[in-house]
């Protein structure tokens, strides 16, 4: 389902302007499926989805499918609603060089939050 | 065309605290009972505006609420700029006797949220007779730690963005936007060091697991109100709390965050008049 975020960053110009001094490698895993994104200047400008072959990354955000899907729910519950409390419970693993992460902790709290739009994401196929 | 004034007034207090002049903000609205509010880490007492302008609450209490040193109207302390600022539980404490003291408040209600809430516990245990009432939001004995602070007053991490980032998650998604984003708009404009320095007291200085015993509900009532959505001072956390204090009221606050006075004031209402509504009862018979 992540095949869509591309687009749905991309087409945000207010989400791509906030990001506009972020160049960065990061991986977003979704249970076993390793996500490598690169953003240029706020761009998603490649996405490989193909399990995370030895490629670069300065920091990483990992939880379960199960969790993730919690976290895309339109109206999650309480505990699956923000990045930060997955990772205080341990839903989720948030490793590697923070830094390029804290200070754009909007942009990414906001990307990653975009599949909670089921009109961009489709529920079918979420191994992607 | 008349001016739409709000009912809010500000003034400053000039006191001392911590054997320094001080120069403290602070606002008012109503009459009655009065009621004392403290904000949360790293924020100012536009948390409690919108308690300020109701009057159901306004026509039976006189609603104060201050800005500690070193935010809002609040200045630092002179020869700030060479010092780190860490609040702790003992200047803290000493801030709100005084400023309760100088405006001759008689028995006030104290109602805080997040760290306000957790000095209340520290009120209740050592200064109970001082209060009519006490108001824990989003509080607890004791809560764990869920990022490093280190990150909130740094070069190369714009202190506000960060400061807002993290707490944006605090407030709950049900909570309209209009709030959401003024709530936020208060950590955005955190000075620097500010939210750390609160967060000293709430970290490092406050663990009260060692005196909850010593709080009576017979002197003082206390009140503890959590909303489901706080992942920082978790329902768990004030329930424990709660729980291990004869007397002390629980109440679970369904679709509110960790501001829910500002986050989502229509809701935070349903909670806290009946609690109010209890403390002005008692006092008319007593």
């Amino acid at each position: 389902m992540l095949d869509a975020l591309p687009a749905a960053v991309n087409g945000r110009p207010q989400l791509v302007h906030r990001g506009r001094f972020l160049t960065v490698d990061f991986r977003l895993t979704v249970g076993a499926v390793a996500h490598d994104i690169h953003i240029h200047q706020g761009r998603i400008t490649d996405l490989r989805i193909d399990g995370g072959l030895l490629r670069p990354w300065r920091f990483q955000i990992a939880a379960a499918r199960e969790v993730w899907e919690r976290f895309w729910e339109p109206m999650p519950a309480p505990g699956y609603h923000d990045i930060f409390a997955l990772t205080k419970s341990g839903h989720a693993v948030l490793e590697g060089d923070l830094l390029p992460f804290m200070s754009n902790l909007r942009y990414f709290k906001e990307m990653i939050a975009l599949p909670r739009d089921t009109t961009l994401f489709s529920k079918e196929g979420s191994g992607g | 065309m008349s001016a739409q004034l709000e009912p809010i007034v500000g003034r400053y207090l000039r006191t001392t605290w911590q054997g320094r002049p001080v120069r403290l903000y602070f606002e008012e609205a109503g009459g009655g009972i009065p009621l004392v509010c403290l904000h949360t880490a790293g924020c100012d007492t536009s948390q409690f505006r919108h308690l300020m302008t109701d009057p159901a609450i306004t026509d039976r209490f006189r609603v104060l609420a201050f800005d500690l040193p070193w935010r809002g109207k609040s200045p630092p302390p002179v020869g700030w700029q060479d010092e780190e600022y860490a609040l702790t539980t003992d200047s803290y404490t000493e801030i709100i006797r005084t400023f309760c003291a100088a405006l001759e408040l008689d028995k006030p209600v104290v109602m805080g949220c997040s760290m306000g809430g957790r000095i209340t516990l520290n009120l209740a245990a050592h200064h109970g007779a001082e209060f009519r009432a006490l108001i824990g939001l989003e509080a607890a004995d004791h809560q764990t730690p869920w990022y490093d602070t280190e990150w909130l007053n740094r070069p190369d991490v714009h202190g506000g963005e960060v400061c807002a980032g993290l707490i944006s998650g605090l407030v709950a998604p049900q909570s309209p936007d209009e709030a959401r984003w003024e709530t936020l708009w208060q950590y955005l404009q955190s000075g620097p060091g500010v939210f750390k320095g609160d967060l000293h007291f709430y970290r490092a200085d406050s663990d009260y697991r060692d005196r909850t015993g010593l709080i009576d509900t017979a002197v003082c009532p206390l009140y503890l109100l959590t909303g489901e959505y706080d992942f920082s001072c978790t329902v768990e956390d004030t329930t424990r709390t709660g729980a291990a204090i004869p007397g002390a009221k629980v109440t679970i606050m369904r679709e509110l965050g960790h501001f829910p006075m500002s986050e989502n004031p229509a809701k935070f209402r349903e909670y806290i008049l009946p609690v109010l509504n209890e403390i002005a009862a008692a006092g008319a018979d007593g």
